[in-house]
């Protein structure tokens, strides 16, 4: 779906001048690339789909098509027969690349706001509704609750006409 | 010529479109019946126009009419008829003419159906109609003109991506706009509604039905675009929370909230201001999308090679409708007063909380969107969000939404009791219990995520299925009185449900998907989970304007052959790109998938290949979401609205 948006955009925005990554041949995770070690093969997909591509459109290196994507992955892989662990492995990305290159930004700084967006607004919304539905429920208590005594005074008074 | 005629009706449907824009609004403001019932003959001329410009273009594109600079661009004499016509919307300008045809086609089909709609408000409705059209009549035809003709023509066109050259793609851009135009029409709606200062049930059954609408064909055009993703990207993957992606997504989280909320107007005249509200917002979001999609300012790190005045104009559309019509509402808000009162635990709150929950959903995907923007305009920090962002900020709210859900729906209007509702869900709980604990057992890994989807989703089935069991009342004959149900009550449930299959095949596929990627020789046989695959053959095979390696495999269970698979690598020569055609089993359960990569040096195929448990229920419980809708869309108070309005009120006879 991705792709297929991307495409889109591709050939509505820019026109099919540009190929980007789409026309080079190279595909996803190959075959040859993969590590004999199941356990660190495991863990070098699953750094992969938290790294972009920095070349394609939001894609992680794991799907990307791109040759910098297959350097990427490779890298990823020479560092964890390396012995780093799957922290430092990214860690060395953004010291490489900046934190451009992580898919799932990290929390520091203003991205504080990013991460706290959908908590905060859940907060406020709930605390908007609660207060809107009080004075329903009361509205109806009061509804319930019949005239007041004036209300009452005033309705006897238009009955006797 | 006909090409010529085309853009002049263009050019015509835009003068049309400004008139339609001003003279009902005025018409309606000082009581002028002819200029106010003006408004429909000028949405009928301006569809017609709209209509013929379109069917130009397409007589240009099937006739491979090279003069024109969008058929080179975009189409080639070789291409299969589907796609010489379906090319037509498969560009920029081309999908924009298609989105004013649809903009044009919804106001003429408020002059079509709107019979029974106040004269003041029809005309208000049909004008702010008019100026969308309008507006994106102007950006059409000063910055992105579909009918440019070129001095000398080339022999031949460019051809269309080769990714577009899919069944499944090829009608995914006009569902799409069919409902992101849609929500055009309930902001229409709201905006004339501000205008009249006047919200009432009448008003919220009215703008009810095009929200409906608008939801089913995003729902349709969102399922097909992700469907495509999974057999044609060679991986399986269905949704990538790309920011393309997320400008449908957001459009269709608040439509989904407004359908609700538009309810508890038609039912309770009550969150009148807010459903106003969120009908501008939807529309807003719909505008956003577009820019998104159309000025590559967030996509794309390549924003430079885009034309930035597209992106300006289309900015410009969008501060003037949603700042227009939220000044609007700051003044008039006050003036659409609720009525209904209910108490703390009712159907009204439950609504509430659903559009609370989507609306805050909604936000996420958008600060998320834009965050990468924001980040660099204002801190100066080049970030990326991605997909695991989006699946941790996002998911828990539509966990959230699927538990409550079944409450919601049970729940009396003005005022229920929380024990009661519980007690008629208790066998969906158990279910939903007994399915999560099952899950967990027979599963090999240990992971959270399957028996949580699983046991979610069999809790929003049961509850659907209680929900609709509970509407017929007590005692017998109950299975006959379901029958006869009204179609919104099944709409409801079945949609519902819908949401439940989703949420299934989202958590099966993602926790229990089997992966193989492997060099294969022909005639190698390898296992893939429970299953035998061998690869009998690869051959290549001319296509219309393709060449295709396509690979021959048998699959095998316990020695049985289960099926026969095709994938393909296509290359497409004119335009320059491979493309991915997956071979895919479709089962109930599960999918085998297998997608043939390219040919290794020592021999053999690379070839990747899956098991994907429950792939197909995310696409059926979209289905089923859509099929809902329609049911509720069908409803006899819809159909018969029109003709019961001018019989009732008729009066009796004094004795």
């Amino acid at each position: 779906m991705k792709r297929l948006l991307a495409t889109l955009t591709l050939c509505l925005s820019l026109g099919l001048s540009v190929g980007l990554s789409l026309a080079t041949p190279a595909r996803a995770v190959q075959p040859d690339e993969m590590l004999s070690d199941p356990a660190q093969e495991a863990r070098a997909r699953e750094v992969s789909k938290d790294l972009r591509c920095l070349v394609c459109r939001n894609e992680n290196i794991d799907d990307s098509n791109a040759d910098l994507a297959r350097d990427l992955r490779l890298l990823v892989r020479e560092r964890i027969v390396a012995g780093d662990s799957n922290e430092e492995v990214k860690d060395f990305l953004v010291a490489r690349y900046g934190e451009y290159v992580l898919l799932n930004p990290r929390t520091g700084g203003a991205n504080w706001l990013l991460w706290g967006a959908g908590p905060l607004m859940l907060i406020a919304g709930l605390g908007i509704a609660g207060v809107f539905l009080r004075r329903r429920s009361t509205a109806a208590a009061t509804a319930e609750a019949g005239l007041s005594a004036e209300e009452e005074a005033r309705l006897k008074e238009l009955l006797k006409d | 010529m006909f090409t010529e005629l085309g853009h002049f009706a263009l050019v015509l449907a835009f003068a049309v479109a400004l008139f339609q824009s001003f003279v009902p609004l005025i018409g309606a403001a000082r009581r002028v019946p002819g200029w106010m019932s003006a408004a429909e003959p000028a949405a009928n001329a301006q569809f017609l126009l709209i209509a013929f410009s379109f069917a130009a273009l397409t007589y240009a594109f099937v006739t491979s009419d090279f003069s024109l600079l969008l058929v080179v661009n975009n189409s080639h004499s070789l291409k299969p008829m589907l796609y010489k016509v379906t090319g037509v919307w498969g560009n920029h300008e081309g999908s924009m003419l298609l989105w004013v045809l649809i903009v044009a086609l919804f106001g003429a089909a408020v002059s079509w159906f709107g019979s029974n709609l106040p004269p003041t408000l029809k005309a208000r409705v049909l004008a702010v109609q008019g100026m969308i059209g309008a507006a994106f009549l102007a950006f059409l035809l000063f910055t992105s003109n579909p009918f440019l003709r070129l001095a000398v023509p080339p022999f031949d066109g460019h051809d269309l991506n080769p990714l577009l050259q899919d069944p499944g793609l090829a009608f995914h851009p006009p569902f799409l706009y069919l409902g992101y135009v849609g929500l055009s029409m309930s902001f229409s709606f709201a905006v004339a509604a501000l205008i009249e200062g006047r919200v009432d049930a009448a008003w919220g059954r009215w703008v009810r039905p095009w929200t409906l609408a608008a939801w089913i064909f995003l729902t349709i055009g969102i399922a097909l675009g992700s469907w495509w993703a999974y057999y044609e990207l060679g991986w399986g993957g269905f949704w990538f929370w790309d920011p393309v992606e997320n400008a449908s997504f957001m459009p269709w989280l608040i439509a989904a909230a407004l359908l609700h909320s538009a309810i508890v107007v038609e039912k309770r005249e009550s969150l009148k201001s807010w459903t106003v509200l969120l009908a501008i917002i939807a529309f807003g979001f719909s505008l956003i999308g577009a820019f998104i999609t159309r000025s590559g300012v967030i996509t794309s790190v390549h924003a430079f090679a885009n034309d930035p005045e597209r992106g300006v104009f289309l900015l410009l559309i969008l501060a003037v409708f949603m700042g227009g019509a939220l000044t609007l509402f700051a003044f008039r808000a006050d003036v659409l007063s609720s009525r209904g009162v209910f108490s703390l635990v009712s159907r009204e709150s439950g609504l509430v909380f659903n559009n609370i929950l989507l609306g805050v959903a909604a936000f996420v995907v958008f600060v998320g969107t834009i965050w990468p923007l924001v980040a660099e305009l204002a801190f100066g920090r080049k970030l990326s969000v991605g997909e695991p962002f989006f699946n941790m900020a996002f998911t828990p709210f539509m966990i959230a939404i699927g538990v409550i859900l079944p409450f919601g729906a049970l729940l009396p209007w003005k005022r229920g009791k929380l024990g009661r509702v519980a007690r008629m869900l208790v066998p969906a709980m158990v279910l939903a219990v007994a399915v999560g604990a099952l899950t967990w057992a027979m599963q090999s890994e240990r992971s959270a995520l399957g028996p949580i989807g699983l046991m979610l989703g069999s809790w929003l089935v049961a509850g659907s299925l209680i929900d609709i069991w509970s509407r017929t009342g007590r005692g017998g004959g109950r299975l006959g009185r379901l029958r006869r149900l009204p179609r919104a009550d099944w709409g409801k449930a079945v949609a519902h449900a819908g949401l439940g299959v989703t949420m299934m095949g989202i958590a099966g596929m993602l926790a229990w998907q089997l992966e193989d990627i492997r060099v294969v020789q022909e005639g190698d046989t390898f296992e893939v989970g429970a299953y035998a695959l061998t690869l009998e053959g690869v051959e290549r095979v001319q296509g219309p304007n393709y060449v295709s390696t396509m690979g021959h495999i048998r699959i095998e269970k316990n020695g049985r052959t289960v099926g026969m698979l095709d994938p393909e690598k296509r290359f497409y020569p004119v335009a320059r790109m491979p493309t991915t055609e997956a071979g895919i089993d479709n089962g109930f359960f599960r999918d085998i998938y297998v997608a043939i990569g390219d040919p290794q040096a020592g021999g053999g195929w690379a070839m990747r290949s899956y098991v994907k448990p429950l792939a197909n229920w995310i696409w059926l419980g979209a289905l089923l979401m859509a099929f809902g809708g329609a049911l509720s869309l069908s409803d006899r108070r819809y159909r018969v609205a029109a003709g019961a309005r001018k019989a009732a009120p008729q009066g009796v006879p004094a004795e």
